[in-house]
């Protein structure tokens, strides 16, 4: 009952009508949340259908502009709006265009630019807008009504629980793989050692940078994604003159037939189980919903092979983990003041500037501000399907815009992106070069999917790695001790034996037919 | 003939250039704040911005350009033009113990500046789980010296204000427990409210609520006098500690040659937000010491910088970290 009740002052702060100045018109009766709700989440669907441009920048950008609003909970509604806006579009480059604009969207490039080329697009975006909404919704009841328990959830997951998360997210990344595992296991250890360059945490001593300024930070994410897919993409294209293959197919649906939806149906809820979970873990915990769902879907399907060729069930289940997670990473921020990513922190910094510093008792004591982000968040939802549902027809349009045409343009919006992300001009060059590799890649029959896993996981896998060990006094016993990092490894092991033994039995039977 | 249409040159040149301070700005202002937006640099940064923009009549515009400890950005800052539209919030890493910790530093935080003004001072608290049995900051450190060997301190990654104040506590109590790096401070807080890692010190505007709803325990803070934002927990010299005194400032700088009338009109400017009503409260809020008119100078900020790049390097020295 008591939900109800913060509920109904969540949506009465939502719904708030004040009167608002319009120069020229006087004083208008104006929901001045709903309108800035909207307004974020425009923004953000555009920001992330522009690739490179992610919801970081924009929100920096649009920081100062909260400072006039005067109205934290309008403020704070906006940014959020920016965020999950942004997880939306970030989708509709993966399947168009193949560029993931951030992590999550990487798994969603596998299938949906297959469906895509198969003229399937409109059904990828639909499915993909439907999945994400249904997950919106879930996620948000579940912060509305779990939200003080599921806080310690984030608490139970210390340095050793955490590394064997990501052993564990690491052998999803076998399973990604279309072709060869080894090709796969090749392209995850490069993947990690990527992740080594820069500066190293424990000591402060610089790895692998030969010295070079720019490299001291180690290597952006936007840059590898955007070097190894987008552009590396490009290059490919421009191969073949004019005859992009996603050109000369007819559009067709634009929206997912029955069938899609009921072969959706089951990965959407499976995808929003495992994101909503995953998104609440500190430390960036979101990455893996996506890529977990796909896994599991890969691995429960009847025919895995379909997977990597344009099954639907590969684009509904990752799309709507991923915005599951993007909207239970907010626990920890509401309930313990403690952003788990990048995004997150920010969100503190906004709230910060508007004078609410987060924190555990922002719950009790701006009650209006966390039940009106909650409310927000289901609205935002909604707002972000009536958006992107009548979008779907002019996105699949801009496929057939000709190709000379459509290249500079990614490029050049690209350029712009990655430069945005640290406003770091050797950024762009680096992106040329991920092009390069990335290109050369594809020639040589390697795919750039487990790298971008092995990549984003090192980093995490490293440091608790070694955080874990240093409070364990070295002792690797600590990673069996604790139940969870116990249970997490054994999955793992389980996993593993199960990617590994059709292709040892394969390799067995290869050997026999000689 | 020739040395008089020098002199001429040379005077129009003057008036042009006189008249260019008397203008300024004439545009909007960079201010480069070396870390990534959201955090408490960048927050004192924003607040404090908004307020120059009003008087200076031009907007403050904040440039985020993080990495490498501040320093990538503080470096982009002193090679600027020195005409004014380029400045910087550096802070106690930057201008204090970079020096110590980037053998590689490309600039000198004594020597490379124009001072315009401190605009914070953030005072370190000494924070612990739960968990740990002590009241007092006596009492912990009587516990940190019996259980040294199992001591965890968890800090937001070499060169940070966490790690760097910390490494200053350890050395005054005498301990070297095992420090346990993370990637910033959010992840640090989070392990320190689980109860994974024993301690930390950090900057008050990240504390201030966790120790508010209990769910870690504060010993003292750094400063000379009490906290209005945490009036109940004592200072150091109260609790025992009386040389711990330490602060994250937070200051604004331009490019060493910039013009000393734009230095004085962008510390008016500073002053000026340091005095309004609002601009107080805000920073207040965030547990942050407001410096008088005296500590607001450019020169008691080139004291402030010569002070701190002393005191900093023979401890970071000592406890042997290097970040390069």
């Amino acid at each position: 009952m008591d939900m109800l009740a913060n509920l109904a002052l969540g949506f009465s702060t939502i719904l708030n009508i004040v009167p608002v100045e319009l120069p020229g018109i006087g004083t208008v009766p104006l929901p001045m949340n709903i309108i800035l709700c909207f307004i974020g989440c425009l923004v953000g669907t555009l920001i992330g259908v522009l690739p490179g441009v992610g919801p970081i920048a924009t929100i920096t950008m649009l920081l100062p502009i909260t400072f006039q609003l005067g109205n934290p909970t309008g403020a704070l509604v906006m940014l959020a709006g920016i965020y999950y806006g942004a997880q939306y579009g970030g989708s509709t480059t993966a399947i168009l265009v193949n560029i993931p604009g951030e992590a999550t969207s990487v798994v969603t490039t596998l299938d949906g630019h297959e469906m895509a080329k198969q003229g399937r697009a409109g059904v990828a975006l639909g499915i993909s807008a439907i999945g994400s909404f249904f997950a919106g919704c879930v996620a948000t009841i579940v912060i509305a009504a779990l939200a003080a328990p599921l806080t310690r959830v984030a608490l139970l997951f210390g340095p050793a629980e955490y590394f064997s998360l990501m052993v564990m997210g690491l052998i999803f990344a076998v399973v990604l793989a279309r072709g060869s595992v080894a090709k796969a296991v090749i392209m995850i250890l490069v993947g990690l050692l990527l992740s080594t360059i820069g500066t190293d945490l424990e000591t402060g001593q610089e790895r692998m940078t030969f010295g070079f300024g720019p490299l001291s930070d180690g290597v952006d994410f936007a840059v590898l994604a955007m070097g190894v897919f987008g552009f590396a993409e490009v290059l490919r294209n421009l191969e073949v003159s004019e005859s992009r293959d996603v050109v000369n197919k007819p559009i067709g649906r634009l929206l997912p037939s029955m069938a899609d939806l009921k072969a959706s149906a089951a990965p959407i809820l499976r995808g929003t189980g495992l994101g909503a979970l995953l998104g609440i873990l500190p430390g960036n915990g979101a990455v893996l919903g996506p890529f977990a769902s796909y896994t599991l879907e890969k691995k429960i399907a009847k025919d895995p092979r379909r997977f990597g060729r344009g099954a639907i069930e590969g684009v509904a289940g990752p799309e709507s983990a991923n915005n599951a997670g993007a909207q239970t990473s907010f626990i920890p921020l509401l309930t313990l003041g403690i952003p788990p990513n990048a995004v997150m922190a920010l969100m503190v910094g906004a709230m910060t500037i508007q004078g609410i510093i987060p924190g555990p008792q922002v719950m009790t004591r701006n009650p209006d501000l966390f039940w009106g982000m909650i409310a927000s968040m289901w609205i935002g939802n909604l707002m972000l399907l009536i958006i992107n549902l009548p979008l779907i027809g002019l996105w699949v349009k801009l496929l057939k815009v000709p190709y000379r045409l459509m290249f500079p343009a990614i490029l050049v919006f690209s350029c712009i992106g990655i430069y945005s992300v640290n406003n770091s001009p050797a950024d762009v060059v680096f992106t040329a070069a991920f092009a390069l590799f990335g290109y050369s890649l594809i020639k040589l029959g390697f795919e750039p999917a487990p790298m971008l896993l092995g990549f984003v996981l090192g980093k995490l896998m490293e440091e608790n790695l070694r955080r874990a060990l240093i409070i364990s006094r070295g002792d690797m016993l600590t990673f069996m001790e604790k139940p969870i990092s116990a249970t997490l490894l054994v999955i793992a092991a389980v996993m593993l034996g199960l990617a590994l033994l059709p292709s040892v039995r394969k390799s067995r039977d290869e050997v026999f037919t000689e | 003939m020739k040395s008089y249409m020098v002199a001429v040159a040379a005077m129009a040149l003057a008036i042009g250039g006189a008249q260019a301070q008397s203008n300024y700005p004439e545009r909007p202002v960079t201010m480069i704040v070396p870390f990534a937006a959201g955090g408490p640099t960048d927050v004192v940064a924003r607040i404090v911005g908004e307020h120059m923009s009003r008087t200076l009549g031009q907007q403050i515009v904040i440039e985020n350009v993080a990495g490498a400890g501040g320093t990538t950005g503080i470096t982009r800052g002193a090679q600027a033009n020195a005409d004014g539209y380029t400045i910087m919030m550096g802070h106690m890493g930057t201008h204090g113990a970079a020096p110590a910790l980037y053998p590689n530093l490309k600039y000198d935080p004594t020597k490379d500046f124009a001072p315009v003004g401190l605009a914070a001072g953030t005072p370190i608290l000494v924070v612990s789980k739960n968990a740990i049995p002590a009241k007092t900051l006596k009492e912990f450190m009587d516990y940190a010296k019996a259980n040294a060997s199992k001591l965890n301190e968890a800090h937001a990654g070499v060169g940070s204000v966490s790690h760097t104040t910390c490494t200053l506590f350890n050395e005054q109590l005498g301990i070297k427990p095992n420090r346990v790096a993370y990637r910033g401070t959010g992840p640090a807080l989070n392990d320190l409210v689980a109860g994974q890692v024993d301690y930390a010190c950090d900057q008050i505007v990240n504390l201030v609520p966790q120790i508010k709803a209990g769910t870690i325990k504060a010993f003292a803070i750094a400063t000379a006098q009490r906290n209005p934002a945490l009036p109940d927990v004592p200072t150091t010299i109260e609790a025992g500690m009386p040389d711990y005194q330490v602060s994250a400032w937070n200051a604004i700088f331009a490019p060493k040659g910039t013009p000393e009338a734009i230095v004085t009109k962008l510390n008016d400017a500073l002053s000026k937000a340091l005095d309004d009503e609002n601009t107080r409260k805000r920073l207040l809020e965030l547990g942050a010491d407001i410096p008088d008119a005296k500590g607001r100078t450019p020169r008691a900020l080139q004291q402030l910088v010569d002070s701190e790049v002393g005191r900093w390097t023979p401890v970071l020295k000592a406890a042997g970290v290097t970040a390069n």
